[in-house]
């Protein structure tokens, strides 16, 4: 199973309201995943020009906060950190992304760079949706759009490093409902590209898929397209950009996607039952994303497009 | 007239009123509301009566459906009307995946598009659809007829038994043992009473139709592989 959420604003006027409405309909898919929850958002913050926002995750809050201080006492940077349970988003100056990855590595084993971006904050964690929602108080989360998962394990462990969103690359995430059947040749074959896992888990060799498509030139719609003919299995992929998002579904198209779009927003659901809490949607356009089409829009002085349009 | 606001009771205390309602029931009108996409509502009903509900239904809206008319005013989730058996559903809006799934009989109109895998394993069912219906429809009918007035997408009829497949308009292609079949009278006949029954007579012409069916090459038994035994 496994249940996907989405949301993307158009209108600004309901970015206060976003963690609200993504946190209600994360909570509705529980049935379809209660294993584990989680969600990246754009623009609950934007980093300064020059620096980069690391979502850190650990064991629990108390090893976060001291591999922040170590971080500032061993590389003799000042860094502001806003703690939420067992994550938190520190900034960092653009420059010292990759010694502070480095020094985590060294001296911090059992703390996790989660996301990295200007714009996205990814949290996730073992347990029931709702109570996932609550411990990172996504409710109280703004920003311009949204993606959010409920896990139902079939290909690998229960654990948080199993729980989506995976990120792809630099603001860049994805979820993923259904199952590839052959992540492991894949994985093999990145990994020989360079890329290395944290997990077993189908999901991350996914992710690592589109951002090694993206690192050789491929725009995000391309490395979706090349996706369809390089993953085998069942998937209904949602991916987050830091101004966008898109949405592909396998050619059999087994797995289920409903959207709904309005003037306001984009709201993609596993069901529609994800999607009822939204301002307007008795009059939303409701439909069924086709199997092997990419669709993507883009938050472009409010306009929003679609890649290709049905 | 009982109606039942799905907002303010749960849905099973719904299916359970519905189910307990004997033949000769004179609460005949039942009003549901807000749905809002919940699955198996009117599901499993056996008596004369009709259910119309107003908003989204979930999956398997009016599944193994007996007697019962179930109208559905908006969009329906996967497996409408599957396993139906007899009686009448109505959605006026969209259909998702695999509407009237191997339905064995009564009538299944969909005013909208219906998605991927209509029909899937149809034993008996008559089903029609206003708008168009994604790839895979019908795979392995085996009885009944589909009907659709708009176009079919990929693999229509793969694998198919004896369904009679109507199509008003383009075939984005056949799937395995589906071929084109000559439109005679006594089809034109068979598809002007389904039209009929689902509200089109006078309204579309049954010869815009083109009929699609089993070359009954996959499920006879060749001769030229009884080396194989």
């Amino acid at each position: 199973m496994c249940g996907i959420v989405g949301l993307f604003l158009k209108n600004p006027a309901l970015e206060p309201q976003l963690g609200t409405l993504l946190s209600g309909m994360l909570e509705t898919m529980t049935g379809r995943g209660p294993d584990s929850a989680g969600f990246a958002i754009y623009g609950a913050g934007d980093a300064e020009d020059g620096s980069v926002k690391l979502t850190l995750r650990g064991p629990d809050a108390g090893t976060l906060s001291k591999a922040v201080s170590g971080l500032e006492s061993d590389l003799g940077l000042s860094l502001s950190a806003l703690a939420r349970d067992t994550h938190s988003v520190v900034a960092v100056p653009a420059k010292d992304e990759q010694r502070v990855r480095a020094w985590l590595t060294a001296n911090a084993p059992r703390v996790d760079v989660v996301s990295a971006g200007r714009r996205m904050e990814i949290y996730k964690e073992v347990g029931l949706p709702a109570s996932v929602a609550e411990r990172f108080d996504l409710a109280g989360m703004t920003g311009s759009h949204g993606i959010g998962h409920t896990r139902m394990a079939t290909e690998s462990a229960v654990t948080t490093n199993g729980a989506h969103p995976f990120s792809t690359g630099a603001d860049e995430c994805l979820v993923h409902n259904g199952s590839l059947s052959n992540h492991n040749d894949m994985r093999r074959r990145l990994e020989r590209e360079g890329l290395s896992f944290a997990t077993k888990n189908d999901t991350e060799v996914a992710a690592g898929y589109l951002s090694w498509r993206m690192r050789e030139g491929a725009s995000l719609k391309e490395a979706l397209e090349s996706s369809l003919t390089d993953l085998d299995g069942f998937f209904t992929f949602v991916v987050g950009t830091e101004s966008g998002f898109a949405v592909v579904r396998d050619p059999i198209a087994c797995k289920p996607a409903v959207m709904a779009e309005t003037d306001d927003y984009v709201a993609f659901g596993s069901e529609y039952r994800a999607l009822v809490g939204l301002p307007g949607i008795d009059k939303a356009r409701v439909f069924e994303p086709e199997p092997a089409r990419v669709y993507a829009w883009e938050r472009n002085a409010g306009t929003s497009q679609t890649a290709e349009r049905p | 007239m009982p109606s039942f606001d799905l907002s303010r009771s749960p849905r099973r205390e719904l299916n359970r009123a519905l189910h307990a309602l004997r033949q000769d029931t004179n609460e005949t009108q039942w009003t549901v509301s807000n749905p809002e996409g919940q699955h198996a509502i009117a599901a499993g009903l056996d008596a004369p009566v009709t259910v119309e509900i107003e908003g989204n239904v979930g999956y398997y809206c009016a599944g193994m459906n007996k007697q019962a008319s179930v109208l559905i005013n908006g969009n329906a989730g996967v497996g409408v009307a599957e396993n139906m058996i007899s009686g009448f559903v109505h959605v006026r809006g969209d259909a998702s995946q695999s509407a009237g799934a191997t339905a064995h009989g009564g009538l299944l109109v969909v005013d909208g598009n219906a998605g991927a895998r209509c029909g899937i394993s149809m034993k008996g069912v008559d089903i029609v659809v206003k708008g168009s219906i994604g790839h895979m429809s019908a795979f392995m009918a085996q009885a009944g007829t589909l009907t659709v007035l708009g176009d079919a997408g990929e693999a229509l009829g793969d694998s198919l038994y004896e369904a009679r497949l109507f199509i008003r308009g383009s075939v984005k292609s056949l799937g395995a043992d589906c071929i084109e079949k000559e439109m005679r009278d006594e089809h034109r006949e068979l598809l002007y009473a389904k039209l009929k029954a689902a509200g089109l007579a006078g309204e579309v012409d049954p010869a815009e139709f083109k009929r699609y069916g089993s070359a009954r090459r996959l499920y006879h038994f060749h001769v030229d592989n009884a080396g194989a035994y």
